[in-house]
Formats: C-alpha cells, structure tokens, sequence
C-alpha cells in the first residue's frame, strides 16, 4: 500500500468574515496549501462542507472551486458528513491516494455561516440531527447537547464548573494561534456568567459560527520528494470512521460515543500504535461535554473520567495528554464543515515543529472529529516522516 | 425560509406524531419508535404496528432559549428525553410546566398540541408533547 503524507497545508483566519464569499476563503486556504506544498497542478480535489446549500444557496462546491482556483478539469466533488465533513474530506483524499488512483490531491474544507441569519444558522445545524423527529420538535443543536451534559453531571457528579474548565484551556491556547477566531484567554467565571443557550449549556460551552477554510496537499512518500524536505512531510499513519444512530434517543448508551471508539480502534490499528504513543490530541470540542465524552471514548481515559483530566489539568500543553493545542473548535472557532482540515492543520503545525503553541518532541497526533451528535464521527492519526 | 411540500412531509407521519404508534419486530419482539423498516436489534425486517401507551418519564431536559428559525412562538420553551413505559426513549417538547418544575425520572403523559405554524397562509403541525399527568 502507497504511503500517504502531506507535503502542504494553509488556511485562512477563522472569524466573521464578512467581506469573503464562500469561495474566497476556500480559493484563499486552497492557493496557500499549494504555495506550501510547492504544487502547481493536483489529479483531484475534495472539498468538506456541511449545510452550503442552505449558508448560501450553492451546492457543486467541486466545480465552483476547482474552476476558481484555476485546477483545470480535475475530478472535484463535496464530502458532506455533518461537522466532520472536513475529517471525511482528508480521509477520502489520503483514499484516493492510497489507492493509486491520484498522486497529488488536494483537500480543502470550508463554511461560510455569517451570511444567514442567526436563527437560520441555529435550523441549518440543526439539519444535522434527524429532521422528522428531532428538528421537527425545535431542538437546537445545543439544546441535543445540553440534553448530554445534564446527564454527564449527574451521572458523574461533574458541575457546570468543571466542564467549564475545557473551554478555559481551549482559550488559553487560541490566544497563541494566530488564525484563531478568540484569542483571549478567559476565566471559569467567565464562562458562568455566560448566558445560558440550553440549560445548562451556556454560551461559552459552544463553539462560535464562523467562516473559515482549511486545506491540505496529500500525496505518496516517494513523490513528496520532488517537492518538499523530509522534515515538512507528515504522514497520514492511520484513520477510521464510523456511525451510531442519527437520532441521538435512540442511542443504547447517551454517555458514550460509540462511533468515537469504533472510529478510534480501527485508526490506532491502521498506524499500528496504541493510544499512549499519542502526544496530543485535536478532539471535536464543539462543546464542552463533548471534549469529556471524547477523551473517554477514543480511550484516552475511562469512563466517567474525561472531565477528571481538565480538573487535574492533564489536557495542557505540559500535561500528559494535550489537547486542542491551537485552540479547538472553542477559541479557534468552528466553520463546521471546515473544521476536520483545521484540526489536520494545526497537527502537521505540531509535527513539523511549527506550532506557536508546541507540544514539545511531538511525533504523533490524533484528530477526532464529530458530525451530529456523535452520529459520524471521524479520527485519524497523523505521525512524523 | 425555505418552503419545501410541508402537507405531505407531514401527514405521512400522522400515525406515529397524533397516536404515538411505532413498530414491533415479528422475530425478536424488541418495540421501537418511530416504527423502521429493519429491526435495529436483530436486523429482522418483518415489523408491525405497535401502539405505545403515552406514559413515561423524563430522562433528560433542557431549556431552548435560542430555537432554529421558525420555532420562535413558544420560546423559551423545555425539551426533554422521554423514556417511554414500554422502553423506547423519544424526544419531545414538555407542556403545561414550570421549567422549575422539571427533574430527573418525572412521569409524563403524552397530549397532543401544535408544534409549529407556518406564515399566515401556511400549515398548522400538530404532535406529540407530553406533560405531568393529569390526577
């Protein structure tokens, strides 16, 4: 099998970019990877997007972009997997790869959210979730979480306060990544004195709407080498996806993501590594439950035990299990669709040793990253060359 | 706000929104709601109409406070994870309650309301809600 590395990667700011058409920021993050990576032609693009037909009335995001960006007539299409649409949007580009079918591919994920009225971007994410059964009685997606947290709490005894504590470290390091949206650091009272969305989830629980693109250039070992040194390839060492029930009631167990584990085992088995080699971890922080479920799921730690780690302090830079070193979704901010490249960003930052934000001697990275309530769900392991 | 065909969107479900029926596995009689074309337990796809009782308790809640677009009438209003007397959990909005009110393993009744009305020309949807029963 062809080992897949990637060679380049670039990105826009995430933020409210109010002066940038969807297709700016994608052509912008696309143009920038390629720059990177020292390509001026790919065999084919993948592009991760969620809902952009409902954002801003477009779908065909593989022909809009191939054509803007000028990649000629190259096959294109969209990846669409909820929120980890990006994470999916990687993995069918290291796919293709891998198969022999194309050398050079590139991969861009991108959202544009401020275009839609608040309330409009509320029933987009929505969309997410089961239409007929979940939509259709005026859940949020915030409200489906702050059902999960509520429970999380009494099951384990955590308080608000303790889940607050994920979005403290989230922010301390987004305030070290320039492209992330907050780069504040913020308190646990800040994030109590938040209103509440969902009770009890509060507005500093849940990832900000924003706009944002993200690409990366995949290609083989032995072809990296007429582009790029060693020391700027990463390679895509394993990955996994899964589903679990889209309508989160129908779940067997609500404080578990079994998509998550599923996801996990298939990816550490691929990179043949088991999850203590990992040096740090981007999890789906969308809220700040899910970054407890996620850290119990992928096996970083058991049951019941996620939100005991950001108490202890162990999900800093210098604590035994890093994660969300650039900011997570929390503080770098979270274009849904685009979300999965930023995290497979950040982690070649981290492995090549170019992160403002370092883990120190990384070697090894994980991305995790959900789509629906924990209904698809990508993780992928990326290793330094 | 897009518009697609609401009539028959909705009145296809009116069986399991007005009545509460959803399916039962010939095979393994496991009982699940909405009724689906596979069992989700033993993959048997010989189902059958189940009628469910409309009796059961609050497993989860919270409190919308910022709805998706169209569902801003009722606002602020509770959401909760119901798990029914026969065992499916469903989720629906809590009616003629006190948010306060609310708490972990409350029984529930379910009664039928509307859920959500469009412009003035528009459909009525009405569904299951289910509140504190009636003594």
């Amino acid at each position: 099998m062809r080992k897949p590395v990637i060679i380049g990667v670039g990105l826009t700011p995430v933020g409210e970019h109010w002066k940038l058409a969807l297709r700016d920021l994608a052509v912008e993050a696309l143009l920038n990877a390629m720059e990177d990576a020292g390509v001026d032609k790919v065999d084919s693009l993948y592009v991760g997007n969620m809902a952009s037909g409902s954002f801003v009335e477009q779908e065909n995001l593989g022909a809009l972009i191939a054509d803007w960006a000028g990649l000629g007539n190259v096959p294109a299409v969209k990846v669409e997997a909820a929120c980890a649409s990006g994470g999916a949007a990687v993995q069918e580009g290291v796919k293709a790869v891998m198969s022999g079918l194309e050398d050079v591919v590139a991969v861009v994920g991108v959202e544009k959210m401020t275009d839609a009225w608040p309330s409009d971007a509320t029933r987009y994410l929505a969309y997410a979730a089961d239409a007929e059964w979940e939509l259709f009685h005026g859940v949020s997606f915030v409200a489906l979480n702050a059902l999960v947290m509520r429970l999380y709490m009494k099951e384990y005894g955590y308080t608000e306060e303790d889940l607050a504590l994920f979005a403290v470290n989230a922010h301390a390091n987004g305030a070290k990544n320039p492209y992330a949206m907050f780069k504040k650091p913020i308190t646990v009272e800040t994030v109590m004195k938040s209103p509440y969305v969902a009770d009890p989830l509060k507005l500093f629980d849940a990832s900000p709407i924003a706009d944002g693109a993200a690409a990366v250039i995949i290609t083989t070992e032995e072809k990296a080498k007429e582009f790029v040194d060693k020391a700027r390839m990463v390679e895509v060492a394993g990955m996994g996806r899964a589903i679990d029930t889209i309508n989160l009631s129908h779940r067997k167990e609500f404080l578990f993501l079994r998509a998550a584990k599923v996801a996990a085992e298939r990816a550490y088995k691929m990179a043949g590594i088991e999850v203590k080699d990992i040096d740090f971890f981007e999890i789906h922080d969308a809220f700040t439950v899910m970054a407890a479920l996620s850290l119990e799921s992928i096996g970083v730690t058991e049951r019941g035990k996620g939100a005991m780690l950001a108490k202890e302090g162990q999900i800093a830079i210098d604590g035994d299990y890093p994660i969300q070193t650039l900011g997570g979704l929390k503080a770098r901010g979270h274009p849904v669709g685009a979300t999965g490249v930023y995290q497979t960003v950040e982690a070649v930052w981290q492995l090549r040793g170019e992160a403002p934000n370092q883990v120190p001697d990384a070697e090894i990275g994980l991305t995790q990253n959900i789509g629906g309530t924990g209904s698809n769900i990508t993780v992928t392991i990326l290793r330094r060359v | 706000m897009g518009r697609p065909m609401q009539v028959s969107r909705y009145w296809r479900h009116f069986k399991e929104k007005y009545r509460l029926i959803g399916g039962k596995c010939k095979s393994c009689g496991h009982v699940h709601f909405p009724k689906r074309p596979v069992c989700p337990e033993c993959g048997s796809q010989e189902i059958e109409e189940f009628q469910f009782s409309g009796k059961g308790k609050v497993i989860s809640w919270t409190i919308v406070r910022n709805p998706p677009s169209g569902y801003e009438y009722y606002k602020p209003y509770p959401i909760a994870l119901v798990e029914l007397e026969e065992g499916p959990v469903v989720l629906a909005q809590l009616t003629d309650v006190e948010p306060e009110e609310i708490d972990f393993g409350m029984e529930v009744e379910m009664v039928t309301r509307k859920v959500r009305e469009f412009e003035e020309d528009g459909i009525i949807l009405y569904g299951y809600k289910f509140r504190p029963p009636i003594k």
